[in-house]
């Protein structure tokens, strides 16, 4: 971050959006006390103010909503609140006025939230507003949000930005950290663009455009990929059935039930769905992480009894999991070990029984030129490269395998604007060349902008099937929230 | 029969309080989060301190001065695993093997090397009525030590749940970064907690040397630490399960004592290794059969840093 000035008046509702690493949460942080600036001033209604840690930004009226949220499950709603500055009598915590006051809070701003409830039983979207809870009990006037739309439902989404806009007509300032740049426009007021540390833009929202942005975050035209450029649909043979399968979580609980789904050469198939409603365990189950209970599960029409991992690649099963540094790469490695992963026994990254270094180079080599990883060099430790080039390492190696069903789970989470595009073109080719896809993602964007057909998953259960024609934003928002019927295509 | 069974039960009332401070100890640091395998190491300390101290000066004092030897160790391990983030679990058993060592070598120097002289064991109180009841006279006869064991869980129990001091260490073992964001120090209630875990680890050796026996002895605390972690394991992180865990262990432990001082003929039957190995044996059996598991604090063992956050 460097030489960055900002000004935030009451009322204001101010976006930062900027690609990855671009400083946007730097930036936040340093104004939340947890980071500390090498140079430059803090003022705080006139005065110039230190903050050297969080505790000095409350003070201030600074409240921050982190992308992760920073919530301890095992506490209620309002042990989580009043953490730090406990209402005590005679020594003990008095939790009957805790809970008093918070509930106090949350009517004043009109938040529904049952204050003895554990936050681990709580929704993603409810365990947000605990947040804002958090910040408005302390008396915030100045709100910062830090990506929060990136694991909400639409309707939450609408929920968040109709509270935001209340807030902000009452006096209190909100900053809108997002990527999103159709809900930047919508909500805010004034936009500041980031680029690689430095504010390189600011303007009113009304006065700019989606396109205008998105060229001022990557510092040059960008041409986005609009869904009209897919071919048309031509789905083959099944990769991939589902008859009523069923399987448990890592702790027990049933996880998928009766689930029955397919996928088809040539088309890519979303799965849309809350976080924690069996979309996890439904990546698990196809690519033999996770045993089947019931049903039955065919892959290229070939039915597979006990599938695991290695026989999953057998018959040609790629996967690019939602954890990447848990699941699928090693950090310390190197870029070329990590493509070779899975294929280190094979040419052309083994001869003989033994590493064939040159070969392994030299694909690594093609590869990293291939997906613009950077920095290009087939040497560098993994963890030293940045979140979305790391991406890109964990898809061209699965690619290369040219699969015949891929399974993605949360492609972009978190990647920058060059980098989902670059992703998203990846996945339409491999479309284009036949290959069955299962996206799953959080991003509802992303599951209509890509899939062909989107089943939706509530609880474990397929509560609705609809091919692209029939798409529609509410409805499959209801269904993500099992507010509908379940209903097929 | 009845005879028998008191007599156990009086056993266990003199070696549960050690094991007891002990793991009361292990569950305050490891519910804000810091892995304590030091405990033995620690009431290694706790126990020679209070022995030694107990030659000079008055043997509640000697208790004073073993908590001290505690609570030293403990702030070596809170400092260790706090401001330089190292690996728990090898600074807790460097802190073992360094008090193994210093105690032996420091025993040999000063006195000889089966153990200290005797000292004025601490006083014994009978309580006056409770002392007529058969098998629950068994609770009489004991040192304080033994009902401060029976007080503090309940303590800790209340200091856990019901301050917010108690809300602040759970939050500082499940999520720092909440904690921290709410402008709670992370460190401080680590800190303390951790230092406070080595003043019980003391305060359960010198129970050893000054309370149960009347000297220290060079292979004490032979295990007790790690049987204390044990049962804050099996008490599933909480004061009142371990609690009940360290008094179902001392029971086994009495049972080996009871067999080889007031029935010798099953030494006949069962060789005397079989007995010694029991209590550690049940422990073991116990932590097996343990059925359910992740009750343990979310962020044990992970150093805090604010820069990863």
């Amino acid at each position: 971050m460097d030489g960055v000035s900002l000004e935030i008046a009451p009322g204001d509702r101010l976006a930062l959006v900027g690609e990855n690493g671009a400083g946007k949460s730097s930036l936040m942080n340093v104004l939340y006390g947890l980071y500390q600036p090498d140079r430059g001033t803090i003022s705080a209604d006139g005065r110039p103010v230190r903050l050297r840690s969080p505790k000095d930004a409350i003070a201030l009226g600074i409240g921050m909503v982190h992308q992760h949220f920073m919530l301890v499950p095992s506490l209620t709603v309002a042990e989580n609140v009043v953490l730090g500055r406990e209402p005590t009598r005679r020594g003990l915590l008095d939790l009957d006025r805790a809970c008093a006051e918070v509930e106090q809070t949350c009517r004043r701003f009109g938040f529904g939230l049952e204050v003895r409830t554990r936050i681990e039983s709580l929704t993603v979207g409810s365990q947000q507003k605990v947040e804002i809870v958090k910040a408005l009990h302390r008396g915030a006037k100045t709100l910062i949000l830090d990506e929060p739309t990136a694991v909400l439902t639409p309707q939450e989404s609408d929920e968040l930005f109709k509270v935001a806009r209340e807030l902000s007509s009452a006096g209190h300032a909100v900053v809108l950290i997002s990527h999103k740049l159709k809900e930047v426009l919508s909500f805010a007021t004034r936009v500041a663009v980031m680029r690689r540390g430095k504010k390189v833009a600011e303007v009113p929202a009304e006065k700019t455009t989606p396109e205008e942005l998105a060229a001022l975050t990557v510092g040059s035209e960008l041409s986005r990929e609009t869904n009209g450029a897919r071919g048309p649909k031509k789905p083959g043979a099944p990769v991939l059935e589902l008859e009523r399968a069923t399987c448990r979580t890592a702790d027990g609980r049933k996880a998928l039930l009766e689930v029955t789904l397919s996928v088809r050469e040539g088309e890519v198939v979303g799965i849309a769905g809350v976080d924690g409603n069996g979309q996890q365990e439904l990546a698990e189950l196809v690519t033999g992480l996770r045993p089947l209970e019931g049903g039955k599960l065919r892959l290229c029409a070939e039915e597979v009894r006990r599938l695991d991992p290695s026989l999953a690649r057998r018959m040609g099963v790629a996967h690019v999991p939602e954890d990447r540094l848990l699941w699928a790469v090693v950090g310390p490695m190197s870029v070329e070990e990590n493509i070779s992963l899975g294929r280190q026994h094979l040419p052309p990254f083994s001869h003989g029984g033994l590493v064939d270094s040159r070969g392994r180079r030299q694909r690594a080599c093609s590869l990293i030129r291939d997906f613009d990883i950077r920095p290009p060099d087939p040497q560098a430790a993994l963890s030293r490269l940045s979140g979305g080039n790391q991406q890109k390492v964990v898809v061209s190696r699965e690619l290369d395998c040219a699969p015949r069903l891929l399974v993605v789970v949360q492609p972009t989470r978190g990647l920058d604007v060059a980098s989902v595009a670059l992703v998203h073109r990846r996945l339409a080719k491999e479309r284009e060349r036949g290959c069955g896809v299962l996206l799953v993602s959080l991003d509802l964007d992303e599951v209509l902008a890509l899939s062909d057909r989107i089943y939706v998953l509530y609880g474990g259960r397929v509560t609705g099937e609809l091919e692209r024609a029939s798409f529609d934003e509410r409805r499959i928002g209801r269904l993500m929230l099992g507010a509908e019927e379940a209903t097929f295509a | 029969m009845l005879e028998v069974l008191e007599a156990l039960l009086f056993l266990a009332f003199d070696y549960a309080p050690a094991l007891v401070f002990a793991s009361l100890g292990a569950v305050l640091s490891e519910r804000a989060g810091v892995v304590n395998v030091g405990v033995e190491g620690m009431m290694r300390a706790g126990a020679f301190a209070a022995a030694v101290g107990a030659l000079v000066v008055p043997t509640p004092l000697g208790v004073v001065l073993g908590m001290l030897a505690g609570a030293c160790l403990g702030a070596v391990h809170a400092y260790l695993c706090i401001r330089w983030r190292s690996e728990q679990v090898v600074s807790g058993m460097a802190i073992n093997l360094v008090a193994l060592a210093a105690g032996t070598f420091l025993l040999e120097a000063l006195f000889a090397p089966t153990g200290t002289p005797p000292i004025a064991q601490l006083e014994r109180w009978s309580l006056p009525l409770l002392k007529e009841v058969p098998i629950v006279r068994a609770a009489s006869g004991h040192s304080a030590l033994t009902y401060l064991a029976l007080a503090l869980p309940l303590a800790f129990h209340l200091a856990l749940w019901r301050t917010a001091f108690g809300l602040r260490v759970r939050a500082a073992g499940e999520k720092p970064a909440a904690a921290e964001t709410l402008g709670v120090s992370v460190s401080g209630v680590r800190y303390a907690c951790v230092v406070g875990a080595g003043l019980l680890a003391g305060l359960g050796g010198a129970t050893l040397s000054t309370s149960t026996l009347d000297r220290f002895e060079h292979h004490m605390p032979a295990g007790l630490g790690f049987m204390a972690v044990a049962a804050m394991v099996f008490g599933r992180w909480t004061p009142l399960g371990a609690f009940a865990a360290s008094a179902f262990f001392s029971l086994g432990n009495a049972l080996r004592i009871g067999v080889a001082s007031s029935a010798p003929a099953v030494l006949q039957v069962v060789p005397q290794g079989f007995l010694l190995a029991l209590p550690y044996a049940l422990t073991l059996l116990v932590l097996g059969l343990q059925r359910r598991r992740g009750a343990a604090p979310a962020a044990l063992g992970v150093p805090y840093d604010p820069e990863t956050r």
